[in-house]
């Protein structure tokens, strides 16, 4: 049993790790809302776009596996929230089904839709995808509007184990304010790093491309210049939403789960208390925060050849990626109801209720010691293919 | 009560996605080593010829990939907004695959498939075709992965039902992943896919030989084609052979739809060429097939390895009675339908009653409900069926979708084996390749032709097993979601004209990029 609750920590700890990497990827959908307002001919178009092709592979394989490591841990989870808030991740969905194939189709002769349409799609990728997938992240702490009982299976007249209360089926939870906070944090924190990211990419005073393009040269220069405008407004908006987030989550009542009876009851400032009570999560956010405040500062105030200043984009999102990752755990860590009912609070999930059996967790933590290997690979590539520094060629 | 239009809703929009997913990923499955064997020739020879093939069919493999990964997500997500039923009962079955999957094959297609498209002057010789030769075996590890899980719904091995979750559990991984069952359907469906990908890069090459066009890429790129699609053919032969065995062994009713068998009798013959008769439903007397020209006794081949030996059809399956072999190798009276309803009620019911004296800590009765429940439990699913149409799959689509697979397979195999003979005498200087006019039309019409066969082969798998998602255990109407029909219809026609979208643009860009040649990549 003791190994059953370390396991089910250890996965809810890797899928919200996942869950960090991803928002820390989404610069990939930041940078898609620079298409409108920031690049402003079609050359900065294709240049953004350049460089965030070689990477949107790598944020759509995170989402993938954030939701398969969901699926693979926490089943129940899937089962319910996925079933139940059937539009909410429908629209998800469709806006990254679309980012997908636009990166493939937008710059090829005879793509049907014509590269603006294309263009169009990558924008509401950026723009709703972010704020969307805020909004469903938003649902663990929220909770959402469904009834659950998985011995429904045994009524033959009627074995669906969970439904949603309502017909909104996920809509509605666009139209919580929290939820909508965090999909406001979760864009901003996006548009930021697309900003920082477009910036280190095409703001290098000894960018490689200078020798054979000085035209290409020039026209990253502008884009990277009107990037580091923008990033002032963009990111101060986004450290202040991200506190304005920080208050409302820690200020809201939580529910904690009885580990061994199940029944669930209400405790106020749940989340705060989740942050402090074993401390290192207020630790590692607290780390997170320096960082993402260092980042910023740099690419704010210092001279762009700066060591530092050029190193703003990895400093802040390994920020992002150290904020939101306590954040996340402390939704099910401390016996908290993650996603809890609004409607029937005893239906809510737990680590303990919703996880894969202690087999399952097992085999699957054995294949997790290969997590630092794919990791250490896909740092060495990405180290490779942004060696060489502006990329307009491509 | 569930919706039978929810249902059909979600079998709908799952048979659509997967259909959609299935056009575009065979393709970069077997393309992707045809590309790494063109690019490692470049490495061993330094050609530049060799580097120019390679990039022209990397843009294909490109265009289809990304399509590919969109409508994976897609079927992803599926599982969990329209099978939540499902998702929770085989969660626990799926968490090993699905995890191996992300960390060993999502990142590493995605990290090298970056360096494969844009690293030709950002990274050594070397280590370029090592990410594509990478990209390649990440795609099809997986391919691997889900048909593993795929393979386990068709037989459920190494589970154990666990009455505390109301779910099945995994007990032996092993089990799961080296299922005879997992074992052909892998084979089976990585070279069928192989096949596939040789036939376009056939057919195109084709088209540019017709149009007297680039005529040694297209020559050297047909004759790769034509040796990794004869072979890989001969192994969807083999492989197919032993899919057709393990779906005798373990979906008797799957096997009897697909020959169109209601009522069979020792020596069965296997129809080659038959017409259904499309009046014919269980238990009526008329003939089930209005014209067939058999093999006598190749059922019984086929399916036992024996040629007097005995494979029910559809209507002896529903009555029972007839001896079998079971999982564990012995030999086993058939129970009726009647008699697997009557269990599997018992099955539900104790499961119900489990959960009753749980919630009063009534431990002796549950050790009962515990011990009635894994009596039953080989039965559950056929608790909720009420009549015995229940359990017979849509036996046309079954039947003619069966026969389209495999007189197209076979067709293959010729299609290949005169390829390599026309290019052997194309090399000896014998006869120019580009004159077989015939030949190079031929190729071009084998390419609707074989995703017609690539598709036949899923249809199968896949209605063929209706009505179950996982067989004896959970049949789709206890697998669906409790959202309603209406939204799901929607989602459907949404995703319909999605799909069709890009499917035109897919082919319309794929037109485009095929016209420009090799020399038109940069």
């Amino acid at each position: 049993m003791e190994t059953l609750h370390i396991l089910q920590h250890y996965w809810w700890a890797i899928v919200s790790l996942l869950g960090a990497l991803l928002v820390f990827l989404l610069f990939v959908q930041g940078g898609q809302t620079l298409l409108y307002g920031t690049a402003r001919t079609e050359e900065e178009k294709k240049m953004l776009l350049s460089v965030l092709g070689h990477k949107w592979e790598i944020t759509f394989t995170t989402l993938v596996t954030f939701g398969g490591a969901a699926f693979a841990s926490f089943p129940l989870f899937y089962s319910t929230s996925f079933g139940g808030a059937y539009w909410l991740w429908m629209l998800i969905l469709l806006l990254f089904v679309l980012q997908a194939v636009s990166y493939e189709f937008r710059g090829k002769a005879s793509n049907l839709l014509g590269a603006g349409t294309y263009d169009t799609f990558l924008f509401f990728n950026g723009m709703l995808g972010t704020v969307l997938l805020g909004v469903a992240v938003g649902t663990l702490y929220s909770g959402g509007a469904y009834y659950m009982d998985k011995f429904n299976i045994a009524d033959q007249t009627g074995p669906i184990i969970s439904y949603w209360a309502n017909g909104w089926n996920g809509l509605d939870m666009i139209a919580v304010p929290f939820n909508l906070l965090l999909g406001l944090v979760v864009f901003l924190a996006a548009r930021t790093l697309g900003l920082l990211f477009v910036i280190n990419v095409y703001g290098k005073p000894d960018s490689s491309a200078g020798a054979d393009a000085p035209e290409a040269v020039s026209l990253g220069c502008d884009l990277a210049g009107r990037c580091r405008k923008q990033v002032k407004l963009t990111g101060t908006v986004f450290v202040l939403a991200f506190v304005c987030f920080l208050i409302a989550l820690f200020t809201r009542t939580g529910y904690e789960a009885d580990p061994v009876g199940g029944a669930i009851e209400a405790v106020r400032y749940k989340y705060f208390l989740n942050m402090i009570q074993p401390v290192w999560p207020a630790v590692v956010l607290l780390v997170g925060v320096v960082l993402v405040l260092t980042g910023l500062g740099a690419a704010f105030f210092m001279r762009p050849d700066h060591p530092v200043s050029r190193r703003s984009f990895y400093i802040t999102g390994a920020g992002v990626v150290l904020a939101v990752w306590p954040l996340l755990v402390c939704a099910a860590f401390n016996n908290t109801a993650y996603f809890h009912s609004t409607v029937n609070l005893q239906d809510s999930l737990t680590l303990y209720n919703s996880s894969s059996s202690l087999f399952t967790l097992k085999v699957m933590a054995y294949v997790s010691i290969a997590i630092p290997f794919v990791v250490w690979y896909i740092a060495a590539v990405w180290r490779k293919m942004t060696g060489g520094g502006s990329d307009s060629k491509s | 009560m569930i919706l039978t239009s929810l249902v059909e809703a979600s079998r709908l929009q799952f048979a659509l996605t997967a259909m959609f997913h299935w056009i575009f990923v065979p393709l970069t499955l077997g393309l992707g080593f045809i590309v790494a064997f063109m690019e490692t020739k470049y490495y061993l020879s330094g050609n530049e010829f060799w580097k120019k093939t390679a990039k022209f069919w990397m843009r294909i493999f490109g265009i289809n990939f990304a399509v590919g990964v969109a409508t994976g997500l897609i079927l992803e997500f599926e599982f969990g907004t329209n099978w939540s039923n499902y998702s929770w009962f085989v969660g626990d079955i799926f968490g090993a695959p699905l995890a191996i999957e992300g960390i060993f094959a999502f990142f590493l297609e995605a990290t090298f498939f970056a360096v494969m498209f844009f690293g030709w002057d950002k990274v050594s010789k070397r280590f370029h075709l090592t990410a594509t030769w990478l990209t390649a075996i990440g795609a099809n590890l997986s391919a691997v992965w889900i048909l593993i899980a795929n393979s386990w719904m068709q037989y459920p091995v190494g589970m154990e039902f666990n009455p505390e979750t109301a779910r099945s559990e995994m007990t032996d991984f092993w089990a799961v992943v080296f299922s005879p069952m997992a074992m052909n359907k892998l084979f089976h469906t990585a070279t069928s896919a192989f096949m596939l990908s040789s036939v376009v890069v056939m057919g195109i090459s084709a088209w540019f030989l017709l149009k007297g066009r680039e005529t040694e890429f297209a020559k050297k790129s047909m004759k790769i084609a034509a040796v990794f699609g004869l072979v890989s053919t001969l192994l969807v032969a083999y492989s197919g052979d032993g899919s057709a065995y393990q779906v005798g062994k373990h979906q008797p009713m799957k096997l009897a739809a697909m020959e169109g068998l209601y009522d069979s009798e020792p020596g069965t013959p296997l129809v080659a060429v038959g017409i259904l008769n499309p009046e014919k439903t269980v238990y009526d007397q008329r003939e089930a097939m209005l014209f067939q020209i058999s093999i006598p006794q190749g059922l019984s081949l086929l399916a036992n390895r024996r040629l007097d030996s005995f494979v029910p059809g559809i209507n002896d399956i529903i009555k029972g009675g007839y001896t079998y072999i079971d999982n564990e190798g012995k030999q086993a009276i058939a129970p009726s339908f009647e008699d697997r309803v009557a269990r599997g009620k018992i099955a539900i019911e104790a499961l119900a009653d489990f959960n009753r004296a749980r919630q009063t800590g009534d431990t002796e009765q549950m050790e009962q409900d515990r011990r009635v429940l894994k009596e039953n439990f080989e039965h559950f699913g056929y608790g909720y069926f009420s009549q015995p149409s229940d359990m017979v799959p849509p036996v046309g689509l079954t039947f003619y979708s069966f026969r389209i697979m495999v007189m197209l397979g076979g067709y293959f195999l010729l299609f290949f084996a005169a390829a390599l003979y026309l290019l052997c005498r194309d090399k000896k200087g014998k006869k120019d390749f580009g004159s077989v006019r015939w030949f190079l039309y031929l190729s071009i019409v084998s390419i609707p032709l074989v995703y017609i066969c690539s598709q036949a082969g899923w249809i199968v798998a896949e209605v063929g097993r209706q009505p179950w998602t996982i067989q004896n255990l959970l049949p789709v109407q206890t697998a669906v979601s409790g959202v309603s029909a209406s939204s799901v219809y929607t989602t459907l026609v949404i995703f319909f004209v999605l799909f069709t979208t890009l499917l035109i643009a897919e082919l319309k860009i794929m037109f485009s990029q095929i016209k420009k040649g090799p020399d038109g990549i940069k």
